[in-house]
């Protein structure tokens, strides 16, 4: 199962839940999951960045998660 | 770490692609376009910070000779709330009414309506015969006194974000946030020192020598084409077609050579006004901003109220840290502040932490994104307080910053793992760097912070094309803000193997080539550089192909060397190398033209730290700071075009160093902008500055095929604490605030 | 309102063109002559994007009324390439990748000119006092200077 962590500012969205085990082969089966488990988390999350294992991704799809990745959802980043 | 690799032609310092260009004064900047039979179009700005319009009549406007068209917030349809998506500068709600006003004017200077005419002069008078009625209100100028809960509100529909519960009263508070890790109490309970403070910086604007310009011209059809100095024309078009309700195909934007941006031209002031009174008019209009324009309504970046609290034991091990940030957002949602919050203790390993954030409505200019945007106010706070902690447990400053710094590993606090990053191997060069070795000057200061950016990728595309004699045509859609055409070229001829001469970089408009999101947040030469890169392995690929139709092997039995097909090794066959230029030559008969592309959603742009030192002269009589000397060492990954590495690293020291000692946004009590021209808003110029030192670390990002991680953001961030840094070390008294200017510093030596 | 007919020299060329008597010297030299190599950052005078050299003196274009410019000779950036080549400043701006953005590079270009006429062999000092009135905001001004310096070297030991 792979630890996947929420920042504050989604905590509205996950009924205050931090931190979750989920398991999911990719980016995209751990939205299906969690919006299984929150309706409506979807949208919040992918206006979020992720990083899957130290890796950043503003906009993550097919990425693989294993069963011992850590997945922090993040806020997007700008730039001048 | 991945190793250190040398390159044939990345890491060279080329002469750029568009360089004779640029200093014969061919080059086309944003008020270079003219054309037959064009309109001048002028804003008219709002004269109070806060009021209700209550009726605008454009009708004797409209009647003056010469006029040919006028618009008001009637004329724009209502935008529903949304995001533009890539970047750029929030809602595209708000931006809509940035651009111009519709029930409220919400900041001295913000546009209510526009007109055009045949003359610049004609279009001036006929602001002064539009008819304006204001309710005035009171303006918010004070950050802290926009949060009071009694506050004037700017905006009755804002009601405060990410809070736990649904908050009932509006506030000029848009959103609040919070990072936190640890047991903060714990934290500081083992600390032996704790240093507390609160630091102010005002609002600073990005300064780029080129004031805004477009010229929009709208065809019969309704087909717009815009030219306008932007760092994004992709995102531009976004912005003006959900402006507009227009479809984007019918709006075509090409990029002038862009005068500078540093984040300010990643959003739009004048474009969809311009291509409106163009419809109307049924003829081309060019707007173009004063000087006093770009200061009262476009930039700045938000003024700032950051606490901090940090404790450390003797060692330097800091135990715990706290911060509470306000940023000013001006006149619409959207400061940095969670960049700031999400920066401020990214160079550290700190086990117990809070960041509190609030991004707050002022009567002030809308911010938009200047250099690492959020980051220098936030971490100007925290690099002072940690410079106190040094002072009093008596520690080198680089060496308390060794003792806490993050590395490969290391839980940043925004919440991931890092990978591979060079912060310690900046303190380690600075540590040895003959600047820091020698003795502070007499009489002088010396100041040491830290920087950081997290850099971006984002979406670019790029398109390779062989000539016909083989030479190439690198097509891309990144305005070149600082020599990207150079370093593009550069990753093409290392992939390709073929001269840099040989190549030849265009930034196409948005019908010549394919999406790139705007030139900022670091991410031209890393993902616009994979796009080209990628589009490079495409031709290869090709041109193995065939070649090995040529010789009658199989693709796998060619490899692609030096800018040749060759037999791969092992394969025996008795043939002569291919060149690019070879293969280009046979194209007809092997399948025709040759054309590589490549477009991406780039991931894994790697974080770039820095660390900077100076040594700065106080004048206790005038107040007056002089720099005496400025290092920058900075992990750039991997420098494609080292010269332009270095130019980002000094400019981005110099605008470091200006918003430290001088610039400021200065309100008089009514909310109006008292130094809104180069004048009194002094950005440093050649006799302020000496020449700033520069050392590029490269620890290679693992996700670049060059170890690209970007460099232009970082720059700026830590010139501010250096300056207060070496302030207090040469004068013996600490001054939280920004900036540093004469009249705070002759106060604080005398004791006020 | 009538236009004032106004008879200059710019660049070597005998140019006479039609000004309104508010017109500044840089409003003319881009709408009227079509000079747009000349660039405004500011209009007031503070940011020296808009320097040319008349008569000999190195002036904000933005400061000057066009009438003012009777009969005088005036050099642009467009006219500090001799026909076959680029002026050593030039080159050497280049090669020092002394510009970023580059808008500010035809006034440093065109006062830097200016300097060498007057002083063929300025110091760090002098040069960054007489670049004083021209703002970058891209390079801070190392490279620039780094340009300069090496173009009056060149100038004074040709190759
Ligand atoms: S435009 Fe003339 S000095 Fe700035
Ligand atoms: S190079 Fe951009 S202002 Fe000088």
């Amino acid at each position: 199962m792979a630890k996947v962590v929420f920042p504050d500012h989604l905590l509205v969205h996950t009924g205050g839940e931090r931190e979750i085990e989920v398991a999911a082969a990719n980016y995209r089966d751990l939205l299906v999951a969690l919006e299984e488990r929150w309706p409506g988390v979807r949208e919040p999350l992918n206006k979020a960045a992720v990083a899957i294992d130290g890796q950043i991704y503003q906009d993550a799809f097919l990425e693989p998660i294993g069963a011992d990745s850590e997945v922090f959802f993040m806020s997007r980043i700008e730039g001048g | 770490m991945a190793e250190a690799v040398d390159y044939r032609y990345v890491g060279t310092s080329p002469v750029r692609p568009d360089g004779v260009d640029k200093v014969t004064g061919r080059a086309q900047f944003g008020a270079d376009q003219n054309l037959p039979n064009m309109l001048h179009g002028r804003v008219l700005r709002s004269p109070h910070a806060h009021a209700r319009i209550k009726r605008v009549d454009l009708s004797k406007a409209l009647a003056m000779d010469g006029v040919r068209a006028a618009v008001s917030g009637a004329d724009f349809p209502a935008v529903e709330s949304g995001e533009i998506g890539g970047e750029g500068g929030g809602d595209v709600a708000d931006i809509a009414r940035n651009v111009m006003a519709r029930d409220k004017a919400l900041y001295h200077g913000h546009a209510v309506a526009a007109v055009a005419a045949t003359s610049v002069e004609i279009a001036e008078r006929a602001l002064e015969a539009i008819e304006v009625e204001y309710e005035a209100l009171p303006p918010v100028l004070d950050v802290l006194e926009a949060m009071a809960p009694d506050a004037t509100l700017l905006d009755e529909q804002c009601f405060t974000k990410n809070l736990p519960e649904k908050p009932d009263k509006p506030s000029n508070v848009a959103s609040v946030m919070t990072l936190a890790r640890g047991d903060l109490d714990a934290g500081f309970e083992q600390a032996d020192v704790v240093v507390e403070g609160e630091y102010r910086i005002p609002m600073a604007h990005q300064g780029y020598i080129e004031p805004h310009a477009c010229t929009a011209t709208v065809n019969e059809e309704g087909k717009a084409t815009v030219w306008c100095c932007t760092q994004g024309h992709f995102e531009f078009r976004a912005m003006t077609s959900k402006i507009l309700k227009w479809k984007i195909s019918d709006l075509k934007f090409v990029a002038s050579e862009i005068g500078g941006g540093f984040g300010g031209k990643t959003v739009v002031y004048l474009e969809p006004v311009a291509v409106l009174l163009s419809k109307h008019a049924g003829r081309p209009v060019k707007m173009v901003m004063s000087r006093e324009e770009v200061f009262r309504a476009t930039g700045p970046t938000s003024g700032s109220v950051c606490r901090v609290k940090v404790g450390a034991q003797s060692n330097g091990k800091i135990t715990a840290a706290k911060a509470w940030l306000a940023y000013e957002a001006g006149a619409f949602a959207g400061a940095p502040v969670m960049p700031g919050a999400m920066s401020i203790f990214a160079p550290y390993e700190i086990e117990n932490f809070l960041v509190e954030g609030h991004d707050v409505l002022v009567n002030k200019p809308k911010v938009a994104a200047y250099r690492a945007p959020g980051a220098p106010q936030a971490m100007h706070a925290f690099e002072v307080a940690l410079d106190d902690i040094a002072r009093q447990i008596g520690m080198d400053p680089l060496d308390l910053r060794l003792a806490n710094a993050a590395d490969e590993g290391t839980q940043a606090p925004y919440g991931p793992k890092f990978p591979a990053i060079g912060f310690k191997a900046c303190i380690e060069a600075a540590k040895k760097h003959p600047n820091y070795t020698k003795p502070v000057p007499e009489g002088a200061g010396r100041g040491v912070a830290a920087g950081f950016w997290f850099n971006i990728g984002m979406q670019s595309s790029a398109e390779v094309r062989i000539n016909e004699d083989g030479t190439v045509i690198v097509m891309e859609g990144s305005p070149d803000i600082g020599g990207s055409r150079a370093s593009m070229g550069l990753m093409a001829a290392e992939t390709l193997g073929v001269p840099y001469e040989q190549i030849k970089t265009y930034v196409g408009d948005t019908e010549s080539t394919g999406f790139c999101n705007v030139t900022g947040g670091s991410r031209t030469t890393f993902a616009t550089g994979l796009a080209v890169v990628q589009a490079c392995e495409d031709i290869i690929a090709q041109c193995k192909s065939r070649a090995a139709a040529t010789w009658g092997m199989d693709d796998d039995q060619v490899e692609w060397q030096d800018g040749q097909a060759i037999p791969a090794p092992g394969v025996n066959a008795d043939v002569k190398p291919l060149s690019l230029a070879d293969v280009a030559a046979s194209a007809p008969k092997t399948g025709g033209p040759i054309l590589g592309r490549a477009s991406l959603n780039a991931q894994g742009a790697g974080a770039s730290f820095a660390v900077n030192f100076g040594d700065l002269k106080v004048d206790p009589e005038t107040g007056a700071v002089e720099v005496l000397s400025f290092t920058g060492i900075q992990d750039a990954g991997k420098a494609i075009h080292p010269a332009y590495v270095e130019g980002q690293m000094q400019g981005g020291a110099a605008q470091g160093l200006g918003w430290a000692l001088n610039e400021e946004y200065i309100y008089d009590a009514n909310g109006v902008m008292e130094n809104a021209g180069f004048l009194d808003y002094r950005v440093p110029v050649a006799s302020d500055l000496p020449m700033i030192d520069t050392q590029i670390v490269e620890v290679p990002n693992p996700s670049h095929p060059y170890g690209v991680r970007g460099v232009g953001e970082t720059p700026i961030v830590a010139p501010l604490a250096v300056a207060s840094n070496a302030v207090r070390d040469a004068t013996g008294v600490r001054i939280n605030d920004l900036p540093l200017s004469p009249p705070r510093i002759l106060a604080a030596l005398s004791g006020e | 309102m009538s236009k004032m007919h106004i008879h200059t020299t710019i660049n070597g060329d005998q140019v006479d063109f039609l000004g309104s008597p508010q017109q500044s010297l840089l409003d003319a030299l881009r709408d009227e002559v079509g000079k747009l190599g000349t660039k405004e950052g500011c209009g007031t005078g503070d940011c020296g994007a808009c320097s040319v050299i008349v008569d000999g003196r190195l002036v904000c274009s933005c400061l000057m009324l066009a009438a003012e410019a009777e009969g005088a000779e005036i050099t642009t950036i467009e006219g500090i390439a001799d026909g076959d080549g680029l002026h050593p400043l030039q080159e050497k701006f280049l090669e020092h990748a002394a510009l970023q953005c580059g808008v500010c590079t035809p006034g440093f270009i065109v006062a830097a000119k200016a300097l060498l006429d007057r002083d063929p062999n300025p110091d760090e000092r002098t040069i960054r006092y007489w670049l004083a009135g021209n703002l970058c905001r891209c390079t801070g001004y190392d490279k620039i200077v780094r340009a300069v310096q090496d173009a009056a070297e060149q100038l004074a030991h040709p190759a």
